[in-house]
């Protein structure tokens, strides 16, 4: 244990994802001995971004405004709806230019040993967009792993009864991974190949 | 395939140690404690990322260091390559084939074998179903790297799966999170049944190649001076009734597993785990008329497990490859008779490494290279 506020500090960066004690501890001292100049920069975005930033109200896409700036373009294709887990998802799919309609971010996926279930994604609010039945197809971009599986088939069973076209990435994306890390041949290759699901 | 040189850094008790190889047999022989087990179980290691001694990675560590690499030259097939994993409790292991870093470190499964003998083998006969279950998965990953992926899934959604049955289980009767966590089990459901079913017919496929050899193996093994014949029985007793015909069917299966699932799932919520899968099945081992474990005496049992084992190395035997064989500590355990028959049945393997506290146990006919294995050192004798 440290004293006071460098203790405090461990515990906060301890608390983010991907960081480990160890590397919360080499991090904090790491910001101890750097420039106060580079650090009150680093602090000042984090307050910015909290202040500026928030989520696309149609969507759940980070955004600047109330909507983000696909939800606000009037030459997307409004019949075809991509659900993915997270916002970076969106970042990786644009970069293939292969899909022109819109998305939906469910703010992460089914993983009951972390306490998310349908009632801590925005499953809701997919099921509310797709009651005017603009949309004809969802494709269910959710990570090829595990819980991005169970999400999907999750989803698929609670869509097919609405009479829609579901469809899911064609194989071939590096299983176990995110969507995130496919490259953008790969992941343009899996949505052309995208098929729809039957159970 | 053979390791023609193994180089360990803080792994177990060794900091640093470096120990050329040469086919054939060789013994590393010491007092207790000295670390030759260890060395074993990095070579083990490197076939199956698991060791035969411990479940998790951080014994295999050097108390005090943060990480420990294995590294061997492996020849196969008169190919060589050079395998290396590092260990990093609590971070991500790492794996290197020819300096070359592999995407994942399970990649590493396949490209070299071994069939481990040691005194904790006793347990495949005596001990939890658990034991035998790892068996036969083991057999199954050293023989199909792919199904180490499926392994995996399989323990993920069960983990998953059980977490979501105890939160169900307590919400059951206040509607609305009752109803939402039941059609969440459903799509767990979906892919356990997926993953059970893939992992299920594996070993129902495997346990019909293992029969004979099995049996073929304790008959020689156990022939005793008195001649008589027993025969051993294997019989795969899964957690849920198959469809009649006895089948290896994949789709089948799956259908019969979901079907299972639907049945039990007042059961399961109820019990808040899952009671339908491979996670709860049995290979049951039998000796004459009698069960195995139970009955067999400690001989019989020490012939049973030798027969696993030998029957396990026969199989990857008849797919065309060669493990190294390990013999750890085993000959001390077996009497005279036994210890002629193993001894005889592995001769012939391409590199065979055996342990022992004194070199008396190591029998004749595996009488090779010769390490003396104390005080943290590893040298040759001859
Ligand atoms: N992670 C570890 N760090 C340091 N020493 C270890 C570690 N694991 C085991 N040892 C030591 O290794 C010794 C056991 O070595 P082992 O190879 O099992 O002996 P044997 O020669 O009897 O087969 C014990 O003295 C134990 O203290
Ligand atoms: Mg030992
Ligand atoms: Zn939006």
């Amino acid at each position: 244990m440290y004293e006071g506020v460098v203790q405090d500090l461990i515990d906060e960066l301890g608390r983010l994802p991907g960081i480990g004690p160890k590397g919360a501890q080499r991090i904090a001292f790491y910001l101890l001995e750097a420039d106060p100049v580079d650090v009150k920069r680093l602090a000042h975005v984090l307050v910015e971004v909290k202040d500026k930033v928030r989520f696309c109200s149609v969507c759940g896409n980070v955004a600047e405004d109330e909507q983000c700036r696909i939800c606000r373009d009037p030459r997307r294709d409004l019949q075809v709806l991509c659900v993915v887990e997270e916002s970076k998802d969106v970042v990786a799919i644009e970069r293939t230019r292969e899909f022109r309609g819109r998305y939906h971010v469910l703010g992460g996926a089914i993983s009951p040993i972390e306490g998310i279930g349908p009632e801590q994604l925005r499953v809701r609010e997919l099921m509310q967009r797709l009651a005017d039945g603009v949309v004809i197809e969802v494709i269910l971009a959710t990570d090829p792993n595990l819980e991005g599986e169970a999400t999907a088939t999750y989803l698929t069973r609670l869509l097919k009864p609405l009479g829609l076209r579901v469809t899911r990435l064609a194989s071939g994306l590096p299983v176990g991974g995110d969507l995130e890390y496919a490259d953008e041949v790969t992941l343009g290759r899996a949505f052309e190949g995208r098929r729809s699901v039957d159970d | 395939m053979h390791v023609a040189h193994l180089s360990l850094r803080d792994f177990r008790s060794y900091a640093e140690v470096d120990v050329p190889l040469t086919p054939g047999a060789t013994a590393f022989v010491g007092p207790n404690g000295q670390g030759k087990t260890n060395l074993v179980e990095a070579v083990d290691y490197l076939a199956t990322l698991t060791s035969h001694r411990v479940a998790t990675d951080t014994p295999l560590v050097r108390v005090g260091a943060d990480s420990a690499v294995v590294r061997a030259r492996v020849v196969r097939d008169g190919r060589e390559a050079l395998l290396e994993v590092e260990l990093v409790p609590g971070g991500s292991n790492r794996a290197r084939v020819n300096r070359a870093p592999l995407p994942r470190v399970r990649e590493l499964l396949g490209l070299f074998r071994s069939v481990v003998f040691s005194p904790e083998d006793l347990t495949l006969v005596k001990g939890d179903p658990v034991e035998r279950r790892r068996f036969l998965d083991q057999l199954l990953v050293a023989r199909a790297p792919r199904l180490a992926g499926v392994r995996a899934d399989y323990d993920r959604v069960l983990r998953q799966r059980n977490t979501l049955l105890k939160s169900a289980g307590g919400s059951r009767r206040s509607s609305s999170a009752g109803e939402s966590a039941l059609r969440t089990l459903d799509a767990w459901d979906a892919h356990l049944a997926r993953t059970g079913a893939e992992l299920l017919a594996e070993r129902l496929r495997l346990v019909e190649l293992l029969r004979p050899l099995v049996d073929a193996r304790y008959r020689d093994v156990a022939a005793s001076a008195l001649g008589h014949r027993t025969t051993v029985s294997m019989a795969y007793a899964p957690s849920f009734p198959l469809p009649e015909q006895v089948t290896v069917d994949r789709d089948e299966l799956h259908a019969a597993m979901l079907a299972e699932l639907a049945n039990r799932r007042g059961d399961e919520l109820d019990r808040g785990v899952t009671l339908v899968g491979p996670h709860r099945d049995e290979l049951q081992l039998g000796i004459g008329d009698l069960p195995a474990r139970g009955y067999a005496s400690h001989g019989e049992s020490w012939s049973l497990a030798l027969s696993l084992r030998l029957a396990s190395y026969d199989l990857q035997r008849s797919d065309g490859e060669d493990p190294v064989l390990v013999l750890d500590d085993v000959f001390a355990e077996l009497d005279s008779d036994r210890r002629h028959r193993l001894a005889s049945s592995v001769e012939a393997a391409e590199q065979v490494l055996v342990t022992a506290a004194v070199a008396a146990d190591v029998p004749d006919a595996l009488a090779g290279a010769r390490y003396d294995v104390r005080g943290g050192g590893v040298r040759r004798v001859h």
